[in-house]
C-alpha cells in the first residue's frame, strides 16, 4: 500500500519506489512553484517562447552575413562582439559580458566547446544540440580535434591550423565562417540564409 | 572539485553522435526544464555558478547516465530544496516517485590574495590548486603554461559565487595552450584555449 505521507517513509521505503521520469520531475517543480504563487507557468511560457523562437541561429547568421558585406562592421565585430551584435538588435544575457568572434581563414579553423558544462552564446547562435553537450564531444574535441572534426564530416587539410576554444568562464565565443566563393553578388539576406549553427560552432564549413 | 563533469581530455569515449543541424529540444519537458532554471536565476533564487556546481555535485553514475536537461532538472530541484523553497518530500509526492538530487557541497573559497594582472602576450602558468568546491579550471590545464591572448571584463569569482561567499570580481584571460604540452605525445596538434580566472594564474 502506498504511504500517504512521504515524510514518514523510511529510506528503505523510498528506495522501493521507482524513480520519477524527468517529465514528472519537471511537472512537480513547476506545480510546487505555482502553488507558492510564484507564477512559474507564466514565466515558463514566456521563456519557452524565447528559447524556441528568439534565441535561434538566425541571429548569428545575420551577424555573419553583415560581417561578410560590411568591412567596418566586421572590424567592430572582431574588436567587441557584444557591442556589434547589439547593433543588430541581438541581446545577450547580463552574465555574458564579453563575446569573442573567431574568424576562420583558409589556414585556420576555429571550433568552440564547453568541457565543464555546455555553455554557448545561445542568444546569438542558438541553444546547442545534444552532440555539443554529450560526453563524447566534451571529452574528445580538445584532445583529438582533427579526428573529431573528420568524424563530423569536416576533413581538414593537414596544414590547416585548428584552434579549439573551451568556454570555461562567462566569455562567449562564436565562429565567423569563411564566405563561400560561389556567393559573389548575393544580397545580405541571401547570405544569412546559408549560415548554419554548426558553422558558427566551427564543426562545419559552408 | 575534481568531478566527473570535468570531461576535457578524458579517453575512451566513442564517436560523436552528430547529425547536421540537430534540434536543441526533443520534448516539451526539456523546454520547460530549461525555462524553469532560467526563471529561478531571474528570480534570484540562485545564480549560474550555484546552478553549475549543483550539476557537478550529482552522483557520478547519475551524471554520466543523465541527459543534459535531466542534469538541469536535478540541479534546479537540489537548489530549490537547499534554499528552502520546496521540500524533497513535496517534490517526490508530486512527481509520484523518487526524485534524485545532487550531493552536498564542500566549502568554497575567495579570490587568491596574491594575484597579478596580465597583459596580452604574457606567458602564464595555471596554479596547481586542488579546490574542493566549485572551480572553473578544467583539470587538463592545471600546472600548464600558455600565453595570454585576450582579456574579459571582470566577472563574479565562481569559486566564491557558487558558495555565497564574498569575493571581488576578476577578469578572465583567454590563454592559448599547445595540445602537445597539455598531453605530451598523446594528442593531435592544435591550439587549445581556455578562459582562465586571474586567481588561477601565475606568471610563467
Amino acid at each position: 500500500m502506498r504511504p500517504r505521507n512521504m515524510a514518514l517513509m523510511s529510506d528503505d521505503d523510498r528506495a522501493l519506489r521507482p524513480t520519477a521520469t524527468p517529465g514528472q520531475r519537471v511537472d512537480a517543480i513547476q506545480a510546487a512553484l505555482d502553488a507558492r504563487g510564484m507564477a512559474a507557468s507564466e514565466a515558463v511560457a514566456q521563456l519557452s517562447h524565447l528559447a524556441q523562437e528568439e534565441w535561434v541561429p538566425r541571429n548569428g547568421a545575420r551577424v555573419v552575413a553583415r560581417a561578410w558585406v560590411d568591412a567596418e562592421f566586421r572590424r567592430r565585430l572582431l574588436a567587441n562582439g557584444r557591442d556589434a551584435v547589439t547593433e543588430l538588435g541581438i541581446a545577450m544575457p547580463p552574465h555574458h559580458r564579453h563575446l569573442v568572434v573567431l574568424e576562420n581563414t583558409p589556414g585556420v579553423q576555429n571550433v568552440i566547446c564547453c568541457t565543464l558544462c555546455s555553455c554557448t552564446a545561445f542568444t546569438v547562435i542558438g541553444l546547442p544540440p545534444d552532440w555539443y553537450k554529450d560526453l563524447e564531444y566534451r571529452s574528445r574535441v580538445v584532445r583529438e580535434s582533427r579526428t573529431v572534426l573528420k568524424e563530423m564530416g569536416l576533413d581538414l587539410a593537414p596544414d590547416v591550423e585548428i584552434r579549439v576554444w573551451d568556454t570555461t568562464a562567462d566569455t562567449r565565443y562564436m565562429v565567423l565562417p569563411e564566405r563561400p566563393a560561389a556567393t559573389a553578388g548575393w544580397s545580405e539576406a541571401e547570405l544569412a540564409g546559408i549560415v548554419t549553427r554548426d558553422s558558427m560552432i566551427g564543426v562545419a564549413k559552408l | 572539485m575534481d568531478g566527473v563533469h570535468d570531461m576535457g581530455g578524458r579517453q575512451g569515449f566513442g564517436r560523436i553522435r552528430y547529425t547536421r543541424d540537430a534540434r536543441a529540444f526533443h520534448d516539451d519537458w526539456e523546454v520547460r526544464a530549461n525555462s524553469l532554471y532560467a526563471f529561478a536565476v531571474r528570480r534570484g533564487i540562485f545564480n549560474m555558478d550555484e546552478y553549475r556546481h549543483a550539476i557537478e555535485r550529482m552522483d557520478p553514475r547519475h551524471y554520466i547516465a543523465a541527459s543534459y536537461y535531466e542534469r538541469s532538472v536535478t540541479s534546479l530541484a537540489t537548489l530549490l530544496v537547499e534554499k528552502g523553497v520546496v521540500t524533497r518530500e513535496e517534490l517526490e509526492t508530486r512527481a509520484q516517485g523518487q526524485f534524485p538530487l545532487a550531493g552536498p557541497s564542500a566549502p568554497g573559497r575567495s579570490n587568491v590574495a596574491q594575484r597579478s594582472r596580465f597583459d596580452i602576450g604574457d606567458r602564464v602558468r595555471v596554479r596547481v590548486d586542488y579546490v574542493p568546491g566549485h572551480v572553473r579550471m578544467p583539470g587538463y590545464i592545471r600546472g600548464k603554461a600558455g600565453v595570454v591572448i585576450g582579456q574579459s571584463p571582470p566577472y563574479p569569482f565562481p569559486d566564491a559565487h557558487a558558495h555565497a561567499l564574498p569575493a571581488q570580481d576578476e577578469p578572465t584571460y583567454d590563454v592559448r595552450f599547445r595540445s602537445d604540452e597539455l598531453w605530451p605525445e598523446s594528442s593531435e596538434v592544435a591550439l587549445v584555449h581556455a578562459a582562465v580566472f586571474e586567481s588561477y594564474l601565475e606568471r610563467a
